[in-house]
């Protein structure tokens, strides 16, 4: 019997002290008219069997060279990340409710805070979301709940399509309107002149993607401003590891934005076809009682010595109930177990060394690939680590012949942005060497031939 | 000591970023940083030194007993962690064509078939990343369902007291206000009060079963009755699942809609708080508002199907599928323990539960509903001992530690005063709950004997009883460079 320890004299041990003949007996308050074992699953495996079929799936799907980003990156991942990690000691531990059977994660999570509120420039951080979707969508009712008189959240166009409509569909049963706000068709992200019509009117937030889904980074200084002088919070959307390298949402503008949030699948997390990965929130101290989920605090025991707790939860659904902040319990917490260990292990000068090459690499990609004819960057726009380029033949026929020579050589960017016509998202990181540019070209090349 | 007082100004481990720093071109200098985030300087060994002692500082099940009610802390096979790791799966990019991803959507197709024969339920979608999330889901579509017919009146989730917070958290999340009824003296719920309940503005009613007091609703059928022809959906929080797994399908007792808590019932592992995973299964007239994408198989070949094809959508819950790789650890868990297996999940969870419970009965300690079967969860009582001991659950709870147990639930349900909640699943022996009962035993004569030494545990932890409430007046969030 998989996993059950119990032996036959277990059982008749266990059936007698309870006074039952046999297991069924246990079950005799379920109203035999509901009861119904048939399950078509197939006959268990041995540990040899499955992983015999799940080393066959595993090789169907093969290794590719990767050009993909728009939200999930491929970066190199230290081996002690996962090895720590999946130690059982943080993999079978549940959430840190008995704070002192839990000092390790609690004081991790402690730590994660000091280090993502340090990177986003603001004064706290949660101990995460789900992922960067939920997470804005999070942040917008955040934005709404301290705002008190408007309902109404300002989207750029230019935050990932994805994110826009997981915003739409948890928002939407609470009566609050998302307005989505044109780009610059030259410059690739929004401009202040675009928000114009709203000046003056009751608005709780303007989203700012940095960078943005094509990659482009957005003047967030300007709209930081906009939003604060019309009354708006700003929430920033923000790249992890972009943020060694850029101004974090904390000195955007004058006095900086309200809350960032985004996914944290950069820091340490592999791509995993979309998850689990985990969602990140900080926030300015004034809104430190309207942000969702778990908060680790430092306090002492009762001998005086320094130790971790979950607090202010009073903000949430275990003690709140209907009146809670967000409905959010379980979150990501072995996610971010491998990104705290990731920052340790990278540091300050590594993590920007890792965002620097990947912005030196996928700036001399595109420079490569403008070489071809009809192939050309379609924003003038500064960027990160991700470049939208035109094509000059129909982008999913480029893709497919790309992939038949192992190469995902990026995102069909029309579909979700059909004025841009046969677009491409390209993105090199620091994974990829000057070899695996050359032969991605050389390939683009044959196949626009 | 925290890893940031480890950090000495300039350490770099050479081996982990590329050996020369790259050029910034053309991004303007007001958008640049300008001084380096607050990250250690740490050697690779310090960092494996640092977070390898922390993880020593951790309750968790590969190491203890963690008889955690409602949470269901089995065994997690180590083997459903190393394949979902291969590095096929790890590669994977999520938005790679489906034809790069075959073998890992064949899994998540099987698993959503193998789901939907196990709740009885029409129709699964796996996004949900977490309970709370299939709650969400949950009561989404159900405002859907009701809105696609025109019907606007229904304002009301019904939620019992004993629920999880969650529960009126979620509906209120929908936009819905929520109707709290009553639990009898036997642990179901007050009938009176749901008939009292229900009427035109009942959207629906959301329910565990096995409730959280560790007994199965005797009237669910009649409940269920109740609801539907008050026009209301019945929705059911898969949180107990692992109570009747292969002995009674949701869908049979007239559930409308499920979520499934894989980091319970499918042994994915809690991660000290998540990642979770909780798929939705709904019934037939759900079907055309599950979240988006939901993997379909068509002539041999596994395809997402998205809003496309799914136009009445209840939308995307997250920027990809959900949490693939905890659905990945489900699946392999689940062809493990094959339908022979899955059966017995259920079976020993009760088993152990029931004999836990007599035990600790014999033992002294009150349960709380005494005339009831446990499901795979039951509840003791401490009211009568704090009267004459001034011990509390609390202490009761802390002192477990120091004798190598991770505490049960406590003071939840709410309802029940004084209360342990405890869960101990199917895959702990009974030896070990015979040591169990033994040290409940021994802290029972303790509170007796010595209260004030009970109310000063824990003793043998890292740490003893923290300030939670200096804590919370005091906020100490992050740690500062001058601190």
């Amino acid at each position: 019997m998989p996993f059950i320890p119990h032996t036959e004299e277990d059982i008749s041990v266990m059936l007698a002290s309870i006074g039952a003949n046999t297991i069924e007996d246990l079950f005799d308050e379920i109203p035999p008219a509901l009861k119904n074992g048939s399950l078509q699953v197939l006959p268990g495996l041995s540990e040899m069997e499955i992983s015999r079929l799940m080393l066959e799936r595993a090789e169907t799907d093969g290794r590719y060279l990767n050009f993909i980003g728009a939200g999930a990156y491929e970066h190199h991942i230290p081996a002690a990340v996962w090895q720590i990690t999946t130690r059982g000691e943080f993999y079978s531990s549940y959430t840190p409710y008995q704070a002192e059977a839990s000092q390790g994660t609690l004081q991790l999570l402690y730590e994660y805070q000091t280090m993502m509120a340090s990177l986003t420039g603001m004064d706290v951080s949660n101990a995460s979301m789900y992922d960067g979707a939920s997470a804005l969508a999070e942040a917008a009712l955040m934005a709404v709940r301290s705002h008190k008189s408007s309902r109404r959240i300002l989207m750029p166009t230019t935050v990932h399509p994805i994110y826009r409509r997981v915003v739409r569909a948890i928002v939407k049963n609470q009566g609050i309107e998302v307005v989505e706000i044109p780009y610059c068709a030259e410059c690739g992200h929004t401009l202040v002149e675009s928000l114009a019509p709203y000046a003056g009117q009751d608005i709780a937030a303007l989203v700012i993607p940095q960078p943005n889904f094509f990659g482009v980074l957005e003047p967030v200084d300007a709209l930081t401003d906009w939003a604060h002088s019309n009354n708006a919070l700003a929430i920033g959307v923000v790249n992890p590891m972009a943020l060694a390298l850029l101004t974090p949402p904390g000195e955007w503008g004058s006095t900086g934005a309200d809350i960032a949030v985004g996914e944290g699948q950069p820091l340490g997390i592999p791509l995993s076809s979309g998850g689990p990965y985990f969602g990140f929130m900080a926030c300015k101290q004034s809104l430190v009682r309207q942000i969702p989920g778990r908060i680790i605090g430092r306090t002492t025991d009762l001998d005086g010595r320094t130790g971790f707790v979950l607090t202010l939860q009073a903000r949430e659904q275990h003690i709140r109930r209907s009146k809670a902040t967000s409905n959010i319990c379980t979150n990501q917490g072995l996610m971010v177990t491998a990104a705290t260990i990731y920052m340790s292990l990278v540091g300050p000068e590594g993590l920007r060394r890792i965002a620097a090459q990947s912005h030196a690499n996928t700036m001399a990609l595109v420079e490569q690939m403008e070489t071809l004819k009809g192939v050309k960057r379609i924003f003038s726009g500064p960027l990160f680590h991700e470049a939208a380029v035109t094509l000059p033949t129909p982008t999913d026929a480029v893709l497919k012949t790309l992939k038949n020579q192992g190469i995902l050589a990026g995102l069909n960017l029309g579909e979700h942005y059909p004025e841009l016509g046969n677009a491409l998202l390209v993105c090199a990181t620091e994974t990829k060497i000057a070899a695996d540019l050359e032969k991605y070209v050389e390939h683009l090349r044959r196949a626009l031939a | 000591m925290l890893i940031f007082e480890h950090s000495r100004p300039g350490r770099r481990n050479y081996s982990q970023s590329p050996a020369t720093a790259a050029e910034i071109r053309n991004i303007p200098q007001n958008l640049l940083r300008k001084t380096l985030p607050l990250l250690p300087e740490v050697s690779e060994m310090d960092a494996v030194r640092h977070y390898t002692r922390l993880s020593q500082l951790n309750f968790s099940i590969d190491t203890q007993f963690y008889p955690l009610g409602s949470c269901t802390m089995k065994y997690n096979p180590r083997v459903c962690n190393s394949l979902a790791m291969l590095p096929q799966f790890l590669a994977r990019h999520p938005l790679a064509s489906e034809d790069t991803g075959q073998g890992f959507l064949a899994c998540m197709y099987e698993l959503q078939e193998i789901l939907k024969d196990v709740t009885g339920m029409a129709g699964v979608s796996l996004t949900p990343m977490a309970g709370a999330q299939g709650e969400f889901v949950g009561v989404a579509m159900i405002r859907a369902y009701h809105e696609a017919r025109g019907d606007y009146a229904r304002t009301e989730i019904i939620v019992p007291d004993a629920a999880h917070g969650t529960n009126p958290a979620t509906a209120v999340m929908c936009g819905y206000k929520v109707v709290e009824i009553p639990t009898g003296k036997e642990g179901d719920v007050d009938m009176a009060a749901l008939k009292a309940a229900v009427g035109p503005k009942t959207a629906g009613l959301m329910l565990t079963n096995p409730s959280t007091l560790g007994v199965f609703e005797k009237n669910i059928a009649e409940m269920s009755k109740i609801v539907h022809q008050a026009g209301g959906l019945l929705y059911y929080d898969g949180a107990n699942l692992n109570a009747i797994l292969g002995k009674v399908k949701p869908g049979d007792m007239g559930f409308d809609v499920i979520h499934i808590n894989l980091h319970k019932t499918f042994s994915t592992p809690h991660g000290g708080g998540g990642p979770g995973s909780a798929p939705v299964g709904v019934a037939e007239r759900l079907l055309p508002f599950m979240p988006v994408p939901v993997v379909a198989l068509e002539q041999g070949t596994y395809r997402w199907l998205t809003e496309k094809e799914i136009p009445q959508s209840i939308g995307r819950l997250s920027a990809h599928m959900g949490n693939a790789g905890v659905l990945l650890r489900a699946y392999i868990y689940i062809r493990l323990l094959g339908a022979e297996g899955m059966h017995r999940v259920a079976e020993f969870a009760t088993l152990n539960a029931n004999y836990l419970m007599v035990e600790l009965s014999k033992a002294g300690f009150e349960i709380a509903y005494p005339t009831r079967r446990a499901s795979h969860e039951f509840i003791v009582t401490l009211k009568d001992l704090k009267e004459k001991t001034g011990v509390t659950a609390m202490n009761v709870a802390k002192r477990l530690l120091d004798k190598g147990y991770h505490a049960p639930t406590t003071y939840f349900p709410m309802l029940v005063p004084e209360c342990l909640l405890i869960e101990p699943a199917e895959t702990e022996s009974k030896q070990t709950l015979d040591a169990f009962v033994a040290s409940m035993k021994e802290i029972l004569a303790e509170a007796h004997a010595q209260p004030e030494m009970l109310k000063g545990a824990p003793h043998t932890t890292p740490v003893r009883k923290l300030d939670d409430v200096k804590a919370a007046r005091e906020p100490d969030l992050t740690w500062k460079q001058s601190s």
